[in-house]
């Protein structure tokens, strides 16, 4: 929470919300920096935090929430006030003169003049090489920019920011650009900056980088502030968990997948980024027709260039085979010809083009079939006719949205146009990448009934996401991405959300821990069913037979113990208990999940569905089973209302 | 929210270029009244010498036919995300070869005035073809080339100009092309005595028909703008080369093959003005090239054009004549006002500063729109505020009573 105003904070900013239209970028963010600190901002991609610091430098204006610099309240309206305050940013992309040198770069719009009029370039490379030395940054003064590295560029931006007297620094991705190298004498450079005096905030989704540089770390989810800790005293995991937050168990219904032949099979896959490093090397996976496999990872960790190598847009090392043909290395035309699809992430920049119709997008790739384009003339009818069926099928709005442009409606039907478009092919394999980036929670749950109805039809589905949630939910196998390759992969509902954030971050789990995982993840699952069924039987006012209660409750007792004795509500109970299952050490969990069995039969883990496993052999009690019928059926009678609810809601909506 | 008439009626294209003409002209005007020169009659004198007489409108339609060509090469580049500034050094490269090409010769007409067309298209599309592979394969800007090949045709043209085997010695240009391969209407039978005579007894013809090189070319442009027009909005290949120039991401992801597209839309971006360099030389006196010491103005006049057409194929066409109109009616503007022609490039450069600033006007209108619904908005919950605070009072008379 925000801390008092005091002169001991660099900078304070409390209660800061910025909306875009009618999106919120940024709700009630705090942020507290003490001075001569390096304080880190982590969060997802999106989540706010280049929002954020764009307000502190003047680049936005906050909607609500103040700005304290030194514990003095500030009104910061452009980067010039900003600079007035000691503050000083380097963005991700540097702003540098080619073909200057470093100190004409430096000194720009604000050069040392002789009497007003010329400049002084002798006394302005003297004030550049005072601060270099002082803070050891060794750039060399009359370099030209266009002859050094990116990470001496990066220098020179940071000496931009010394040389207006900044007290404050914003570095936005610093190391996105960097080798390991650069990295490690930025770190060097920072400390000299604190020792200084300086105050150094950084804008990043790397973990590592946190642990190697800041002392405290404020973490944003999706424009929320979630928490600021000390660096010192958490781990890596902890970070990536409330970086991606808790798995909210969303509605996704789906039957267990049925895999068959395997359709996608990526083999030693290597290719390079931009700065021609190997950003997914020795990349393995196989996807199969019928099921969902989804890639977990933070992002950066080689997605973007998996994603451009399996569509053809770059060049790689390896194989890529679909179907039993090796497609690596070709053009985009040649995968789609074979029954490729792809949802692409910036669906503005990859997806549509905004300045055609609605019509004309819906053919963007069927145009030059012989069917829609016969002789190379474009069949209008049969473009129209596709669209309407199209925008019908997909509930596309407004409706008569055909011949507008793709550019005037909003993200969610975009995104249904493109869906629509794809699936339109009847592809082999559907590749989604990011495809509710941007989505309401109606629109959300539209494209994860479409991905498995795509899979329920035989389809191969390639989902990358940055939720973690969505890749929890809607795929039958996590695979997750870490430093380019493929660093563990899990089945659907045998791990969760604080394992799959330590793998991201590069850890991995053995075979008996992820038993112990999977354990607790199916007891916390059984025992959030059979606690609903039995909420649901009170509800109904059903008299549950003393019998079957006490075996309901008691499957619940392993993961409520602690809870228990708080005399909790039977819904909060409920809450706590997931809590205190996600929690609890592995161990415990495995201790408690071994009691399961031993100590209650297994009548509330069959009554509730619970996966299985969980289950031995059928009960004594004929009564008592028969009142479970009767608790299975209210269960679903429940379901099934609160499917009706959720439809009517996002109908609402 | 609906969009209002007026909105509609301003966000136009054809209604924003006559916004920008009529701001052209008043510009013009205030010019004109600052230099000392009448402004009504001016401008009167200066339309009266583009229409006034057939003879005119004839020469105006003579003198657009080139621009309509390079407006239309130009066009279509933007249309598909290319900026041909490379079309002046395209139009003088098909020049230079439909000059060789027609003074080398002795065909039947047809199929000599058809060598000539094919062969300045030919070399116009491979000269702007070889921008497109640049910029496909390596990444450079078509600016940058197609300006450094400006240079290189006008030096090219003049090279060729000064060779002993096209140089006409007594002359600062080439041979002319041979009679076979003239594109103007009748230009034989013009000169003969039947000719002579049927012009004679029939003065709009004589006046047209006789004293101009009037010449097939305009009819070829409209048929080209129709082709063009056709080919973008129909075809499949049009398809794909607006897809890349509006976005070569989307493009690319959709399995197009966006470098071939970019070089296909350059080549015929430059075939475009070598059809234009062909019929002007075959259509038009001297028939031939001179050499140049500067450029001669008919690509870059095409990019004004094409600007204010907002690059609609069609558009290029009255735009063209607009602009023929006004570089040929400036000319008498000179000779009976006395003002100087100068005031045409202003005339034009003010038309297309307009043109290009006029995309202001439809988000202008917006604003309107946005402020009188928000004063309506006003209205109603002060005339709803009105309401309760009477039924209020009648309330509390009621309580009072």
């Amino acid at each position: 929470m925000a801390a008092e105003v005091s002169s001991k904070y660099a900078v304070q900013m409390h209660g800061i919300t910025k909306r875009f239209g009618s999106f919120y970028a940024l709700t009630d963010v705090d942020l507290d920096v003490e001075k001569g600190t390096i304080h880190s901002i982590l969060g997802e991609n999106g989540a706010g935090k280049s929002t954020l610091m764009n307000v502190l430098y003047g680049l936005y204006q906050a909607d609500m929430g103040s700005i304290y610099i030194g514990g003095e309240k500030v009104d910061i309206k452009n980067p010039t006030a900003a600079i007035e305050h000691g503050i000083g940013m380097v963005h991700q992309h540097f702003m540098l003169v080619e073909n200057f040198t470093v100190t004409q770069n430096i000194v720009l719009g604000s050069e040392p003049t002789k009497s007003g009029i010329t400049l002084n370039m002798k006394q302005a490379r003297k004030n550049v090489l005072e601060i270099v030395e002082k803070y050891g940054l060794d750039v060399n003064p009359d370099a030209k920019i266009r002859d050094i590295t990116v990470g001496m560029q990066q220098r020179v931006e940071i000496l931009k920011a010394l040389y207006r007297g900044a007290e404050i620094l914003i570095l936005d991705e610093p190391t996105a650009v960097l080798t390991e190298q650069e990295i490690d004498e930025l770190l060097a450079i920072m400390r000299n900056l604190i020792k200084d005096g300086k105050t150094i905030i950084i804008i990043t989704h790397k973990l590592k980088e946190i642990q190697a540089s800041s002392d405290m770390c404020t973490i944003i989810r999706r424009g929320h502030y979630i928490d600021t800790v000390p660096v010192k005293g958490v781990s890596e995991d902890d970070l990536a968990t409330m970086m991606v937050g808790h798995a909210v168990k969303l509605v996704v219904d789906k039957a267990p997948s049925n895999p068959g032949r395997v359709v996608l099979d990526i083999q030693n896959l290597y290719v390079k980024n931009e700065q021609r490093i190997n950003a997914v090397k020795d990349f393995n996976l196989q996807v199969r027709a019928g099921e969902i496999v989804g890639i977990a990872g933070i992002d950066g960790n080689g997605q973007q260039e998996l994603m451009e190598a399996v569509n053809n847009l770059k060049r790689c090392k390896g194989k890529i085979i679909l179907d039993g043909e090796e497609i690596q290395n070709r053009n985009p035309k040649y995968g789609i010809d074979r029954g490729m699809a792809t949802i692409p992430a910036d669906r503005h920049k990859d997806g549509l083009v905004l300045g055609f119709s609605v019509y004309e997008n819906a053919i963007l790739e069927k145009y030059r079939s012989e069917e829609y384009s016969p002789g190379g003339r474009i069949d209008r009818k049969k473009m129209r006719s596709f669209a309407e069926e199209l925008i019908q099928a997909y509930d596309v709005r407004p409706e008569d949205c055909g011949p507008r442009l793709a550019g005037g409606l909003s993200g969610g039907n975009q995104q249904k146009i493109i869906i629509g478009r794809e699936i339109a092919n009847e592809p082999k394999l559907l590749i989604a990448i990011q495809p509710t980036r941007g989505l309401d929670v109606g629109a959300i749950e539209n494209v994860h009934k479409m991905l498995i109805n795509e899979r329920d039809k035989g389809v191969a589905v390639l989902l990358i996401s940055f939720e973690l949630d969505e890749v929890m939910n809607v795929s039958d196998r996590i695979a997750v991405i870490y430093d380019g390759h493929i660093q563990q992969i899990f089945e659907q509902g045998t791990v969760d959300n604080r394992t799959l954030g330590r793998v991201m971050a590069g850890g991995t789990v053995d075979e008996e821990e992820l038993k112990a995982v999977k354990a607790a993840v199916e007891a916390e699952d059984a025992a959030a069913l059979a606690h609903d069924a039995r909420l649901a039987a009170i509800e109904a006012g059903e008299e549950i037979p003393e019998e079957a209660d006490k075996f309901a409750t008691k499957a619940f007792t392993p993961v409520t113990r602690a809870e228990a004795e708080a005399g909790e509500t039977a819904a909060e109970e409920a809450a706590m208990a997931a809590q205190a299952a996600a929690d609890a050490p592995a161990d415990i969990i495995a201790e408690a999940v071994a009691a399961i069995p031993t100590e209650t039969p297994e009548a509330p883990a069959e009554a509730t569905a619970a996966p299985a496993e969980a289950i031995e052999e059928p009960m004594t009690e004929a009564q008592v089973r028969e009142n479970i019928r009767a608790l299975e059926k209210q269960l679903e009678d429940t379901q099934k209302q609160l499917i009706a609810m959720q439809q009517k809601l996002s109908e609402m909506q | 929210m609906k969009t209002s008439l007026r909105r509609k009626f301003f966000g136009n294209p054809f209604v924003l270029t006559i916004i920008a003409i009529v701001l052209g002209f008043a510009v013009a005007s205030l010019i004109l009244l600052l230099a000392g020169f009448p402004p009504k009659e001016s401008i009167r004198t200066l339309i009266q010498s583009m229409i006034g007489r057939p003879k005119d409108i004839a020469s105006v339609i003579i003198r657009s036919t080139p621009i309509i060509f390079t407006g239309l090469g130009v066009a279509f580049a933007i249309k598909t995300g290319l900026f041909n500034i490379g079309a002046e050094g395209q139009y003088v490269m098909g020049c230079v070869v439909a000059t060789m090409v027609g003074s080398m010769l002795d065909f039947p007409k047809p199929v000599a005035v058809l060598m000539v067309v094919i062969s300045a298209m030919l070399v116009s599309a491979l000269y702007a073809g070889f921008v497109g592979l640049l910029k496909a394969r390596l990444g450079i800007h078509e600016v940058i080339t197609s300006i450094m090949l400006n240079w290189i045709a006008l030096y090219f043209s003049n090279w060729i100009c000064g060779l002993n085997f096209f140089h006409k010695p007594g002359t600062i240009g080439m041979y002319p092309v041979n009679d076979c391969t003239y594109t103007m209407i009748l230009p034989m039978w013009k000169k003969t005595e039947e000719g002579q005579a049927f012009l004679a007894s029939h003065p709009l013809l004589q006046e047209t028909l006789g004293r101009t090189d009037l010449n097939i070319g305009f009819i070829v442009a409209v048929i080209a703008a129709l082709v063009i027009n056709y080919l973008l909005n129909s075809t499949r290949k049009g398809f794909e080369l607006r897809a890349v120039g509006q976005n070569i991401h989307a493009a690319r992801f959709a399995g197009i093959n966006v470098n071939r597209s970019i070089v296909h839309a350059m080549m015929i971006s430059g075939a475009l003005c070598g059809l234009g360099a062909a019929f002007y030389v075959t259509g038009q006196s001297p028939h031939t090239v001179s050499t140049l010491s500067a450029f001669e103005n008919v690509g870059f006049n095409g990019l004004s054009v094409a600007f204010i057409a907002f690059s609609s194929p069609i558009g290029c066409i009255f735009a063209g004549l607009l602009f023929g109109g006004l570089l040929y009616g400036g000319a008498g503007l000179q000779s009976k006002v006395g003002a100087p022609t100068e005031i045409i490039n202003i005339v034009i450069g003010v038309i297309v500063f307009f043109c290009a600033l006029s995309y202001l006007i439809p988000r202008f209108v917006d604003r309107l729109d946005a402020a009188r619904e928000n004063r309506r908005k006003l209205k109603r919950d002060a005339k709803a505020a009105a309401k309760a605070a009477k039924e209020a009072a009648k309330a509390a008379k009621k309580g009072g009573n």
